[in-house]
């Protein structure tokens, strides 16, 4: 050492590093909640505080990485947002003044407006949950409870997406499917998908890139996932249907399609009635035995059931009876191959050049048939037939919510479900795969229950509320057709509503349309924000009071939450939630699974810290209302609570169907069984011991046809995932909605109203179909120009982040991005601020150029702005000046049509059509205010959650509040 | 002192190798860097105003998103920066107290916090503004390429890796010896091409960045699948060409 160094470790002596430290006294596993994903989680506890919280490497979702949510689950903990007490409304609906109750007082008021509800007519309550993980339980609740209106988020979410999969092959994108990641060679995205499935697909991106394969990003705007593609395809919104059927088109007339495929496996060469205004033109030809029928190689029919029957793709066949049938191959191949689908066609609706189709079309062809995949696995068919191998066509697809918010949505997802048939790629190596428990028979059930007559005071419903409509008659109608939900799902509003249309349930009410509510109950939805549609008007509708008696238009309003949400201020009733770790939960099968193209999977989360404040978890609150209001399924016989410890007791010991509970691993009285079994009373432990979630693996030779797999259907059956080993047949065309339209063109005895028969003949097509949005379709598209979407940020989860410390300085403020040409045009400098108007309304935003982005469209993170007041934020907050709502500009109605305003959904599902937004931008003059408009009035904050602190300090068990010590 | 003694160095130069060309931006290891380094070695990571106006933390990593290029070359890149622990630290040499020092045995720079008297002449220093300063507690903070974790024998041997790279996503981010030729984080940079940030300056630092790769346009494949809607058969005729095909269930 020299003198010098001598002399500076004297006076600056060498820092001792202790590189061992104690990481932790106690690992807990979980699920995270601070998305939808749902990974497993490692949470490290040091010193009574939560030291860190780790990707859990044995669970199947996300295989040891977390998200940037994730890893700030501690912030979450300590949010100063969090509720503190039951609180009953003092003062006006939308101010925020509360008193606190105790639980009794909020529990027995509940039980009082309930039971007087269930007395006279139970589908006067309208339960509606949000982005819970509990719908097996608030479904079933509501069932026995009596009401029809009963939905969850889905149908302002991903309706689109789970309706178009589930009735064409019996599976859909994310819970239900994914691409085979370590096989694909050509991968293509559709829109917005980076919060579903959010770390399996960026682990499944970091691998197809690793190893060359193609990832071509179809969506208007260039960030996230769209950010590390191979190519990205800015398409103008809202018509990926048209661009995918232009892709069908070509592969059609180049004859790049797996004939092979196509008859084994789906409907193409089942016959379709051809008898013009006959009651069943366009149903399937069938035997006596109700077997749809093909045309056989000498003319001849034949069952289409058969194993090994030929059937010719195209040609005419004679039926019985003389009428003409044709099979649906030839249907399909005359509709694409017609000129309104080639790539010059539709290149400047989609803002796509023609060019650039073909080789995608080609580039697809290629590596679906020049680099096929042969695994040499033996497996065997559902009719018995051993093949040697697996063959895989490697392209697969993914889409969600970029597809889905369209008003055209359904149809779009059948498209690409279509492209991906022809190509043979469903359940392939290399293709597009199912996750275990699917697929499920297509087109699915259960049918819906509320029929008038299944509706009745004290009564339990017979079945769940939701379900799948397979014709007119499963529709929940009045005796004069008027929708019984309301929300009008089942209607001929929205006839395959499958997840309810939870977006106009507010308006429906305010409206008494189709008849007036008395309570609304919700659970963690901010239907008084960005949940909403029309977010102002739904807040003056939740807080309007019919002048004759001045009472509120919707009488009693309960709320569930874990947070100071903007919706929590509109409840008379707030029954307060606990964090995702101070709670139990079961991720089951009976509701959206997390299981794998390798196997079924379901998970739990466990209490990992006690709350320190007077909340319950939701679901025990659910249980125990249940029993308070005598409900069937929630007391013995006896009349005694059925599940006195609470969820916990009813994820072990409910049970749906003899054998069948929420929890599918470690069943039977010693955990031996699998899927079906009788309750094991130490279920949850096993879970615990296991990291808190149980997979099945399936062996080598069921994880590919899954659909037509002898051994896999006959799992699937013995886990009780389907009922019968029956092949499930991809549907390429559609009966069920021809059946809605042949209803429509006067056939049957349930009839829609006359306003609505050209809509249904015209959308409810069995074969894809595109159309324009109807927003783009009915404004003027000259005055506003432009398309207007919302982009998930990969950091922040619809509201919830804004109350997260560590997320909100990432992004707590957003911008409308503008596409720089577009932008220069309108004379806007790199930031600037514009009016941003809609034929609904206009906000005044702040704006920023960017090159990544369809020249037609404008852009912002969705859910950042926040209502003053709200999530116990600082009144100074970003969220509040600079953030912003689209949601202000989107109306929930469409603009009337013959007198009836359509909700502004897709006609089939009713799922809310936020993307079909159309604005135009104008610059503010320099005498206008820089700040975001509208701005609310301050919403008062309940006196216990307190000032937050403002400095935050967090150490592991040192000073968890973050004030100074 | 005239002359300023020279950091310790040694064959060891532990650091990052990041890969632009796969970060989605997801900021999953800004977030993980937070938490770990929040109750770690140099924590708390002092948020100022963190539910207001303005709100500010220390972070030791964070993400910066920009577009690059025009037209059909554009891009949009993610770019995760932290301290680079450089080869020569001008944050070292600046620091009046020597509370700022690159370790010989392992090339980590990392800051002495009972002698910092946060002068912040070392985030002046640094071109990278890979420097934080707790204002609560008046010291200067910075990546310590969790320390506190990659020779931790209370973890796991597989564990013992920095936060940031444990958690990524997408694998864009790998941790080990970069003065060591036939490491594995060696290798991937010579094979990817990686390249230091701004070497004009001289600092040399350890951190590595692996550049994005041009997008695969499939060069094999012929611009269509085939037939071309010039193509003089009309869509009954193509319906023919099935005629005789059959299907088999």
């Amino acid at each position: 050492m020299t003198v010098v160094e001598k002399l500076r470790d004297y006076f600056a002596p060498r820092e001792i590093v202790d590189t061992s430290t104690k990481v932790s006294d106690e690992v807990k596993c979980t699920t995270c909640y601070m998305c939808a994903c749902r990974c497993g989680i490692k949470v490290h506890l040091k010193d009574g505080g939560i030291r860190y919280i780790e990707g859990n490497r044995a669970h199947p979702v996300n295989r040891g990485v977390i998200c940037g949510k994730g890893a700030s689950g501690i912030m979450q903990q300590h949010s100063p947002a969090k509720l503190k007490k039951p609180l009953k409304r003092v003062g006006e609906r939308g101010s925020g003044q509360f008193r606190e109750i105790e639980w009794d007082e909020a529990i027995t008021t509940a039980v009082e407006w309930l039971s007087a509800i269930r007395a006279t007519d139970p589908k006067k309550l309208a339960f509606f949950t949000g982005r819970d993980q509990s719908q097996a339980l608030t479904g079933y609740w509501a069932a026995q409870f009596g009401t029809p209106n009963f939905a969850a988020h889905g149908g302002f979410c991903s309706v689109n997406m789970a309706a178009a999969g589930m009735y064409t092959l019996g599976g859909s994108f994310w819970e239900f499917g994914e691409p085979d990641w370590e096989r694909t060679r050509f991968f293509m995205m559709f829109g917005v998908a980076e919060d579903h499935d959010s770390n399996p697909i960026k682990i499944a991106l970091s691998g197809l890139r690793g190893r060359g394969a193609k990832f071509v990003s179809v969506n208007p705007v260039r960030t996230g996932y769209s950010a590390i593609a191979d190519e990205w395809i800015g398409i103008r919104p809202g018509t990926d249907g048209l661009f995918v059927l232009a892709l069908i088109h070509e592969l059609l007339k180049a004859d790049r399609i797996d004939i092979e495929y196509l008859g084994r496996y789906t409907n193409a060469g089942w016959l379709v009635i051809q008898a013009p205004g006959a009651s069943d033109d366009g149903l399937f030809a069938r035997n006596e035995a109700s077997e749809p029928l093909v045309l056989g190689p000498s003319g001849m029919l034949a069952s289409g059931m058969v194993p090994g029957a030929a059937a010719r793709l195209v040609g005419e066949a004679a039926l019985a009876d003389g009428r003409r049938a044709v099979p649906v191959f030839q249907l399909v191949a005359e509709r694409y191959l017609d000129a309104r689908y080639a790539p010059e066609a539709v290149a400047q609706t989609c803002g796509i050049p023609a060019k650039t189709i073909r080789r995608l079309a080609a580039e697809m062809a290629h590596a679906a048939f020049e680099e096929a995949i042969e695994l040499a696995v033996p497996w065997t068919d559902w009719a018995g037939r051993r093949h040697e191998s697996m063959r895989g066509r490697p392209v697969s697809l993914h889409a969600m919510r970029g597809i889905s918010a369209h008003s055209n949505g359904f149809q779009t997802c059948r498209a690409l479900h279509l492209l991906q048939i022809l190509l043979g790629t469903i359940d392939v190596p290399g293709g597009w795969r199912y996750k275990s428990p699917h697929p499920k028979p297509a087109p699915p059930g259960p049918k819906p229950t509320g029929k008038p007559d299944q509706v009745a005071p004290g009564r339990s419903l017979p079945g769940i509320p939701l379900g799948y409509p397979l014709s007119p008659e499963d529709l929940l109608l009045e005796g004069d057709g008027r929708p019984l939900r309301i929300d009008k799902a089942f209607s001929w509003d929205a006839p395959i509503a499958a997840h309810g249309l939870m977006q106009m349930v507010i308006t429906n009410a305010w409206k008494c349309d189709p008849y007036p509510i008395d309570t609304l109950f919700m659970y963690m939805t901010n239907m008084a924000w960005n949940s909403a549609m029309n977010t102002a008007g739904t807040m003056r509708m939740l807080s309007d009071k019919n002048p004759a008696t001045g009472e509120y238009c919707i009488p009693r309003i309960i709320y569930s939450d874990a947070y100071y949400s903007e919706m929590v201020g509109y409840a008379d009733l707030v029954l307060p939630d606990t964090t995702y770790l101070e709670r139990w939960d079961c991720i089951s099968l009976l509701d959206r699974p997390i299981g794998s193209p390798e196997g079924p999977a379901d998970a739990i989360r466990q209490p990992i810290v006690a709350p320190d404040r007077d909340v319950r978890p939701f679901q025990d609150v659910l249980i125990e209302l249940g029993a308070r209001l005598g409900l069937p399924g929630f007391i013995t016989p006896e009349g005694a609570p059925r599940y006195p410890g609470g969820y916990p007791d009813y994820i072990v010991n409910h049970e749906r169907r003899p054998g069948i509970g929420p929890l599918a691993g470690w069943r039977g009285p010693e955990g031996e069984s699998s899927g079906r079994g009788a309750p094991n009373p130490r279920q949850l432990e096993r879970y615990i011991a296991n990291g808190c979630f149980w997979r099945h693996e399936l062996p080598e030779d069921q994880l590919y046809f899954k659909h037509a797999n002898k051994g896999y259907l006959e799992t699937a059956v013995r886990m009780g995932f389907i009922d019968a080993p029956d092949p499930i047949v991809l549907q390429l065309y559609l009966e069920p909605l021809h059946r809605f339209r042949l209803a429509a063109q006067g056939h049957g005895s349930v009839q829609p109203p006359e306003s609505h028969r050209e809509r249904i003949v015209t959308y409810f097509d069995p074969l894809p179909c595109w159309h324009m949005p109807f927003e783009e379709a009915r404004i003027d598209r000259g005055t506003f120009p432009l398309h207007a979407v919302t982009q998930r940020p990969m950091q922040m989860y619809h509201s919830w982040h804004s109350q997260n410390a560590w997320l909100r300085q990432i992004l707590g403020r957003n911008r409308l991005f503008v596409n720089r040409t577009i932008g220069r045009a309108l004379g806007l400098d790199e930031e600037d601020w514009v009016w941003l108007s809609s034929h609904h309304g206009r906000i005044r935003v702040p704006t920023k150029l960017m090159d990544g982005v369809n020249p037609d469209t404008v852009w912002t993170w969705n859910g950042i702005g926040k209502r003053v007041g709200a999530w116990n934020l600082d009144p100074d907050s970003p969220e509040f000046r600079e953030g912003f709502l689209l949601n202000h500009v989107i109306s929930e109605l469409l603009p009337p049509d013959g007198g009836y305003s359509h909700a502004n959904a897709d006609p089939i599902t009713g799922q809310a059509a936020w993307y079909d937004l159309r604005v135009r931008i104008d610059r503010v003059t320099p005498d206008e205010k820089r700040t975001t408009f509208p701005s609310f009035e301050m919403l008062d904050r309940p006196a216990s959650l307190g000032r937050p602190a403002a400095i935050l300090r967090y150490f592991a068990g040192r000073n968890p509040s973050g004030r100074s010590p | 002192m005239t002359s300023l003694p020279e950091p310790r160095r040694g064959p060891k130069k532990l650091g990052l190798v990041i890969d632009l060309d796969i970060c989605v931006g997801c900021h999953a290891c800004a977030t993980a860097c937070k938490e770990w380094n929040a109750s770690g070695h140099m924590g708390p990571l002092s948020d100022f105003n963190p539910y207001g106006g303005e709100a500010w933390g220390v972070w030791f990593n964070r993400i910066h998103s920009f577009e690059e290029g025009e037209g059909e070359g554009a891009r949009t890149i993610h770019f995760p920066k932290s301290c680079l622990h450089c080869e020569e630290p001008a944050c070292v040499t600046v620091c009046p107290t020597g509370a700022s020092y690159k370790r010989a045995e392992d090339g980590i720079v990392l800051v002495n916090e009972a002698i910092c008297i946060g002068c912040k002449l070392c985030s002046w220093a640094c071109p990278y503004g890979a420097r934080e300063f707790d204002a609560d507690e008046g010291v200067m903070k910075k990546c310590t390429l969790c320390i506190d974790r990659i020779y931790n024998e209370n973890l796991a041997p597989e564990d013992r890796q920095p936060a940031c790279v444990m958690v990524c996503p997408v694998n864009a981010r790998h941790f080990g010896d970069l003065g060591d030729p036939r490491s594995s984080v060696s290798e991937i940079v010579a094979r990817r091409g990686g390249g230091d940030l701004m070497p004009e300056l001289g600092y040399k630092p350890v951190n590595k960045y692996l550049p994005p790769r041009l997008g695969r346009m499939s060069p094999s494949v012929a611009d269509t699948v085939g037939a071309t809607d010039a193509d003089p058969m009309l869509p009954g005729e193509r319906l023919l060409r099935w005629v005789d095909r059959l299907l088999s269930r």
